[in-house]
Order: C-alpha cells, then sequence, then structure tokens
C-alpha cells in the first residue's frame, strides 16, 4: 500500500506556470492558441492554464473539454462501456494551434484518441501536446510538447494525479499496484 | 450493462441515470460538424421490424450509424419472413450472419424476450404488442429532465388510449421508478383494469388534472388494435379527451406537452396544439436518437460475451 507524493501543491503550481510561458514562447504569444483539457482532469488543468496566459498575456485564451471514450481502441477486450464525461468545446478549432492538455502520459493511446476526436471538430494549424507528468512506457509514437515533470516508473505502478477542483488538493502521488486495483482500469481511465 | 433491455423493469433507477446522463453527451456529438464517433466500430446491429415503423426503426438506425456500428435493416415484406420463415429462423439467421444486437419490433407482446432464448447478442425492445417500448419511455424522461430539470416530483399526465399503448406501460413503470406522480386520463373503456397496481393514479376527467400537470402527454388512439368499439365516436373522443386549444390554457405555466408520435392532429390533440412552443414533440425525436445511441454503447461497448438479463421474473428466466 505504499505511496509517494511526487510533486506537492506548490510543485504543480510552479509546474502550470512554468507551462504557461513555454506555451506562449513557443508559440510567440498567445493569439492562436487555444486549449482542449482531456476529460477528467485534463479539462481542470486546460483551465488553470488558460487562466495563467491571460494573466501573463492579458488576454484570455478558449479552453474547452474532451471526453476520449468513444475513441478508445480497447472495444473488444473491455469488460464493460466506459463511463463518458462531457465534451465541450464551442469554439472553432480550425486555423487555430491546439494544446491538448492531460495529467498523466503514459502509454500514449489517450492521446491518440483525442487526436481522432479533435479532428472531428475541424482542421487546426497545429496540435501540441502539454502534460503534468510524463511516466514513460509509450505504446504509440507519441511525445509531449510541454512536460511539467519526467518521473521514470515502473509499468505497473499507479501514478495518480489530484487537484483542488476534484479531489481537494494538488499533488501527484505514485502508488503500488495493489492498491489501486487492477491494470486495464489504472492504465485508461485514470481515476481513482 | 451488458445483457437486454426488453422492459424498463430491466433497469434500476441508477441504471436510468447513468443512460441518461451518457444521452447527455451522445446528444452533444449531434451538435459537431461530423456527427459520428467510432465507439462502436466493428459491432453489427440488425434491426427486425415485424410491425410498421418509421420514426423508431430511422431513429435506431441513425444512432447504431453515428456509433459506427454496421447497420442491417430487416422488415417482414420482400423478405424470408414473406415466405414463411418463422421468427425462430429468421433470428437463427441473423445470429450466423454475427449480429451483435438485435433491435426488434413485432406485434406479439413477449417477442422480444422469446428471442433472448435463441440469440447471443442483445435484444433491445422496439415495441412488442400492448406490452412495452422503453427506449421511447427512456427518450421521454430524457426531455423531461432536459426541459425541467427533474424527474423525480414531476406530475405527468398521460391521455387517451392507455389500454393499447406500449408507450403509456413503460412510460408509467419508469416514472414510478423515478419518483415521478403518474395520472391515467381516458374513458373507463381504455384504461387498464390493473392500472392502480402500477403505482399510477387513474382519472377520467381530463378538465380536471391539466391545471396540476408539469407534462401533458397524449396518446394516439390506436384504431388498429382496437378490435371493438371502445368509445361512441371519433368526434365525441376528441371532445371529451382532445387536447384543444382552450384545454391547454388549462395547463400551468412551464408545462410541457409530449406526444410519442405519430400524431392524429384533429382526434387527440388540435393541430394548432402541437405546434406550440411548449409542445416539445421533435426534441422527443432528435432525444431519441441520443438515447438510442446511449443504449447501443452501453450494452454493446463491453465485450460481454455473456450477456445476462436483469430483472426478469425467475419463472422465465429459470425455463429460458
Amino acid at each position: 500500500m505504499a505511496a509517494s507524493r511526487l510533486m506537492d501543491e506548490a510543485e504543480v503550481r510552479r509546474a502550470v506556470t512554468r507551462i504557461a510561458h513555454e506555451i506562449i514562447e513557443r508559440n510567440k504569444g498567445a493569439r492562436t492558441v487555444v486549449l482542449v483539457g482531456i476529460a477528467a482532469r485534463g479539462d481542470d488543468l486546460a483551465k488553470r492554464l488558460s487562466a495563467e496566459i491571460g494573466r501573463i498575456e492579458g488576454r484570455t485564451v478558449p479552453v474547452g473539454a474532451l471526453d476520449i471514450t468513444f475513441y478508445r481502441d480497447d472495444i473488444g477486450i473491455r469488460a464493460e462501456a466506459p463511463e463518458v464525461h462531457e465534451t465541450r468545446i464551442d469554439f472553432d478549432v480550425s486555423g487555430k494551434t491546439v494544446v491538448l492538455v492531460d495529467d498523466v502520459l503514459f502509454t500514449g493511446r489517450t492521446i491518440r484518441s483525442a487526436l481522432d476526436a479533435l479532428v472531428d471538430f475541424g482542421r487546426p494549424t497545429a496540435i501540441q501536446l502539454a502534460v503534468l507528468v510524463d511516466r514513460g512506457h509509450r505504446e504509440l509514437p507519441i511525445r509531449a510538447d510541454f512536460v511539467g515533470k519526467n518521473v521514470p516508473t515502473r509499468k505497473d505502478e499507479d501514478v495518480r494525479v489530484t487537484l483542488r477542483e476534484v479531489d481537494g488538493e494538488d499533488g501527484v502521488l505514485v502508488q503500488d499496484p495493489v492498491a489501486s486495483g487492477p491494470l486495464m482500469r489504472g492504465r485508461m481511465t485514470k481515476r481513482p | 450493462m451488458n445483457g437486454h433491455l426488453l422492459s424498463i423493469h430491466d433497469v434500476s433507477a441508477d441504471d436510468v441515470v447513468r443512460i441518461l446522463d451518457t444521452a447527455e453527451s451522445f446528444r452533444e456529438v449531434g451538435t459537431r460538424v461530423i456527427k459520428k464517433v467510432p465507439a462502436l466500430r466493428g459491432r453489427t446491429v440488425v434491426n427486425l421490424f415485424y410491425e410498421n415503423s418509421t420514426r423508431t426503426r430511422i431513429s435506431f438506425e441513425l444512432a447504431a450509424k453515428r456509433l459506427s456500428a454496421d447497420v442491417i435493416n430487416f422488415t417482414t415484406s420482400g423478405t424470408s419472413v414473406s415466405k414463411g420463415e418463422s421468427l425462430k429462423d429468421t433470428a437463427l439467421t441473423l445470429q450466423a450472419m454475427g449480429a451483435d444486437a438485435i433491435v426488434i419490433r413485432h406485434s406479439s407482446s413477449g417477442a422480444p424476450l422469446t428471442l433472448t432464448r435463441w440469440v447471443k447478442g442483445s435484444v433491445l425492445n422496439a415495441g412488442d404488442g400492448t406490452h412495452e417500448h422503453p427506449t421511447q419511455a427512456l427518450l421521454d424522461l430524457y426531455t423531461m429532465r432536459d426541459r425541467l430539470g427533474r424527474v423525480e416530483g414531476l406530475r405527468v399526465g398521460i391521455v387517451g388510449d392507455v389500454m393499447h399503448s406500449r408507450v403509456a406501460r413503460s412510460l408509467s413503470f419508469a416514472l414510478v421508478k423515478m419518483g415521478a406522480e403518474a395520472t391515467l386520463v381516458g374513458p373507463p373503456t381504455l384504461i387498464p383494469p390493473d392500472a392502480p397496481a402500477w403505482g399510477v393514479h387513474v382519472s377520467h376527467d381530463i378538465d380536471a388534472v391539466l391545471p396540476k400537470l408539469d407534462v401533458c402527454y397524449m396518446l394516439r388512439v390506436q384504431k388498429e388494435r382496437q378490435r371493438q368499439q371502445f368509445f361512441p365516436s371519433v368526434r365525441e373522443y376528441a371532445r371529451l379527451f382532445g387536447l384543444s386549444r382552450v384545454r391547454a390554457g388549462l395547463l400551468p405555466d412551464g408545462a410541457l406537452v409530449m406526444h410519442p408520435g405519430p400524431m392524429n392532429r384533429g382526434i387527440e390533440i388540435d393541430s394548432d396544439v402541437a405546434d406550440l412552443p411548449r409542445a416539445v414533440i421533435e426534441e422527443q425525436v432528435t432525444n431519441g436518437i441520443a438515447i438510442r445511441m446511449s443504449l447501443l454503447y452501453l450494452l454493446l461497448g463491453g465485450s460481454g460475451p455473456e450477456p445476462v438479463t436483469v430483472g426478469l421474473p425467475e419463472e422465465v428466466a429459470s425455463s429460458a
């Protein structure tokens, strides 16, 4: 049942601030940038990044939420239909630089699903990826453009991001597989 | 939620909430530029319709297509059924072709249940005889919750030919399950004698009921199912139980008028009442696609090699 803390509240806050600066620097401002967070938790991180970029640049950055459930690739092997979250992208992504935001980058399968989902909303100029934690073990040729923290993990460990908005406090925990239930659940859903 | 949907009794109140919540996401999909998601890619859905239907069949077809499932429409005219093939042989044939789900409409109550004994896939009841039409009830609940913010505590009047209406049965069961207050309204000949056992109220005076309703749900007079005379004349029925413009004025502000369609304008509902802003009949149709996507997704979205039917009466389950 061992759980160790990888990031505390201050570290999460600094990482978000740094990523916001990096997004602005990479895109020479934030004029064409829109943020799309992957539910759940990526959408809350995207809102924080939007607020931070707004504070730095003095302009608001549109922020949306994307649920990738309908685009997952495990239809034949999962036992039950996964829970669905809200998708809300009430702006046009065509001609924009979309920064996808997620809490943990692991196998890359969630991001592949998100890329598929996103192009159903239009044709962005570019898609970039921002994650709070990159824990390695990619199964697809996907990498993040902006990373809060690189964390070496064992594949069977469970990395869990908690956010004030949903969990009451900010932090990143790594847990033994025993404490986190079946591997499949931890892999795609990233929910406690 | 692997298994079948034969009756509202198959689903718990929690299941209903999950079905409606999931439908919320699918309605959002319906507003996108590309209204299609790959959630059921590679699955096959068969629409097996032994009775005429336009909206339910098209709704299921569109729902399956928007989930990227393959859809086969099997209607009885011009097919092996008109050559005398039995339901069982048709079912076995469809199963041999790899149907993951069969959506069935049949004039005999219980046909979908019978079908579950022969096929491995999920069976969805799209209306069987005078028994049930669960997907209609669920889309009606969704529409009520969407417009009025809740289902619990709503006062719903179901008016008309309850006797022959599978919609009225499913909707009554669903409303009672979700804690709403349902009142059946109609001439005594068209209210089933066992209705009070469903947990609903019964009234024969529409004008007394209308001012106390949040939803006025009008039923079609199903002349094709009436094997005897249930009321003296259509004109008299329309005068006593039809929702005229004057009657619609008795409804409280904000109350909805609903109808499962197809409507007989001028009989159970006046033409200009059907076109009032409070009549949400077209929204019911739009929401129907989202609800059916939700059900297909929840039933077929897992691997589910061994479907289990929940909520079957024990003796039926054991003899299956």
